[in-house]
């Protein structure tokens, strides 16, 4: 492509299929403790 | 739904749906914005061609071929198709796999910010009992079904005023883990006036991470970290931050400091604890009080926080590109393999996966709603004993606040934080829309940086980032 260039990200409709096995950490108990944000939290499925 | 937005000499689109994020000239980012405000291509070309008079009709085909590439792909202009997952979240059954154990109702210090009340959660004083927090860590082991890592927060008031309690909690974990199965993952979350030797050695040995209080410059944390005297507590613990750090190596912690009304100038604070302080793993953040404290951010305050983000951002990849780079709690992104669909729709888990225990065994759905007699959810010995509170929390999530359907940031907070909405709107399924502009301001700047690291990956430019994350390659 000429004009645009695209970031490598996670394909959001294949996680659907092999994703939530809820290993990975809660939100809130990381640094924040005030606030909520999960874009910051790591994966832990290793099957993704 | 598509968010653009120009910062740092980029035009950034990011499709909402599919979390794609692009990077275009100033024609497809053109293109794309008419599209999005609802013109066919013809239109959309007839515009373009009106704004951009210096463009050639090639140029504005070849923009319009990667557009369509890129729909085609599902990268762009996609459907929400994750809608119907929201009813069947709604409808899981949970286990619990985190518990924030309040060890100690009472604080060192007192400082007057503090949501928790110096620890008293507007109650009465107490620590918890050795018996009380083997009864939690077996009742998490109980419900934490088939979860391998269960996460413990020791947390407070100031949970080193009970150390003996969290050494030997751990030690009765460390005894069980095995057996059942499971990981126990420690945080010890502390104001630092307690630290000694015998602390740093346990909990660089026995914590998974340290959550360290300090607000930045010594002005600006001794206004608020007092002790009962109302002395600054910065020349005490700040040595003892360092060692603790020092001596952490790669394990994780953070320096996590608060800023209020008083200081809207908050890099400030980041610098300082990184230029001056030497620490690397940084979080900021913005106060939670009620709005008439003086301390409160007002909405005056906004384009000061706006521009310090965005100030904090640029200075970060400096850094990179000096081989100094820190950590920004709130800039950490893994676009390639962060979290999945579920985790980005389903909210915190507060109330659900996630609950607070206090020094006598009481259930809260998290750390801020403790006390608060509405929410009491049972308590260590008998569990859930008020089922319909775990569902209301369950019922919160991207698609049950109408606000997150409108917001392009919402796969990337999952809904924001339950105790904010109770406190600003009055329900927890409600959202803190102050907290909520911080929030997007903050994602800008963390996708703009992974935008940056790609682009000087693909020019050469020699860097190194601090987030142990692959910088995403470009396609």
């Amino acid at each position: 492509m000429k004009h645009i260039i695209t970031l490598e990200t996670r394909d959001m409709e294949q996680s659907a299929v092999k994703g939530g096995c809820g290993e990975c950490q809660t939100s809130c108990q990381s640094a924040c403790k005030t606030s909520c944000g999960i874009a910051n939290q790591q994966c832990e499925n290793k099957e993704q | 739904m598509i968010h653009q937005y120009q910062m740092n000499g980029y035009n950034i689109v990011i499709d909402v749906n599919s979390a794609s994020v692009h990077v275009t000239d100033e024609l497809a980012y053109d293109a794309i914005r008419l599209l999005d405000n609802g013109a066919d291509e013809q239109e959309a070309r007839r515009e373009l061609m009106i704004f951009h008079p210096e463009a050639s009709a090639d140029e504005i085909d070849d923009t319009f071929s990667d557009i369509r590439e890129l729909i085609s792909s599902r990268r762009l202009f996609t459907e929400d198709v994750f809608r119907s997952a929201a009813g069947v979240l709604k409808e899981r059954s949970t286990v619990v796999k985190a518990l924030c154990l309040l060890v100690a109702h009472t604080c060192n210090l007192n400082c007057e910010y503090c949501f928790a009340a110096q620890g008293k959660f507007k109650g009465g004083e107490g620590l918890m009992s050795f018996e009380t927090g083997r009864r939690a860590l077996d009742f998490l082991i109980e419900n934490s079904g088939t979860r391998r890592n269960l996460e413990v927060d020791f947390f407070g008031g100031e949970p080193l005023v009970n150390f003996d309690v969290c050494k030997k909690l751990v030690e009765y974990a460390r005894s069980i883990e095995k057996q059942h199965n499971k990981n126990f993952r420690f945080t010890l979350t502390t104001n630092g006036v307690n630290i000694t030797d015998e602390v740093i050695e346990w909990a660089n040995r026995e914590c998974y991470n340290v959550v360290l209080s300090l607000d930045g410059r010594k002005e600006v944390n001794d206004r608020f970290r007092v002790d009962l005297g109302g002395r600054g507590s910065y020349d005490r613990i700040v040595p003892k931050f360092q060692k603790l750090a020092a001596a952490r190596g790669d394990r994780n912690y953070y320096m996590r400091g608060t800023f209020t009304h008083y200081n809207t100038d908050f890099t400030n604070d980041i610098f300082h604890m990184a230029d001056d302080l030497g620490f690397t793993e940084l979080s900021m953040e913005p106060v939670v009080t009620d709005p008439g404290d003086p301390c409160a951010l007002t909405e005056a305050d906004l384009p000061v926080l706006y521009e310090q983000y965005e100030l904090l951002a640029k200075d970060m990849l400096r850094r990179e590109r000096d081989f100094r780079p820190i950590t920004f709690y709130h800039y950490m992104l893994d676009l390639q393999h962060g979290p999945c669909i579920y985790k980005r729709i389903s909210g915190c888990g507060s109330g659900t996966e996630y609950m607070a225990v206090t020094a006598w065994g009481d259930l809260y759905p998290c750390h801020q709603f403790v006390n608060d007699p509405e929410y009491r959810m049972g308590d260590v010995w008998n569990g859930v004993t008020h089922p319909e509170i775990r569902d209301s929390f369950k019922d919160c999530n991207v698609y049950t606040r109408e606000e997150c359907s409108r917001c392009w940031a919402r796969l990337y907070c999952a809904g924001g934080c339950s105790a904010n909405a109770l406190h600003a709107a009055g329900d927890i399924h409600g959202v803190y829309e102050y907290g909520c502009k911080l929030f997007r301001r903050r994602m800008e700047c963390a996708i703009m940086i992974k935008v940056a690291e790609a682009d000087m990956k693909a020019r050469g430019i020699p860097f190194k980032n601090n987030d142990d994350k692959e910088v995403p390659r470009i396609e």
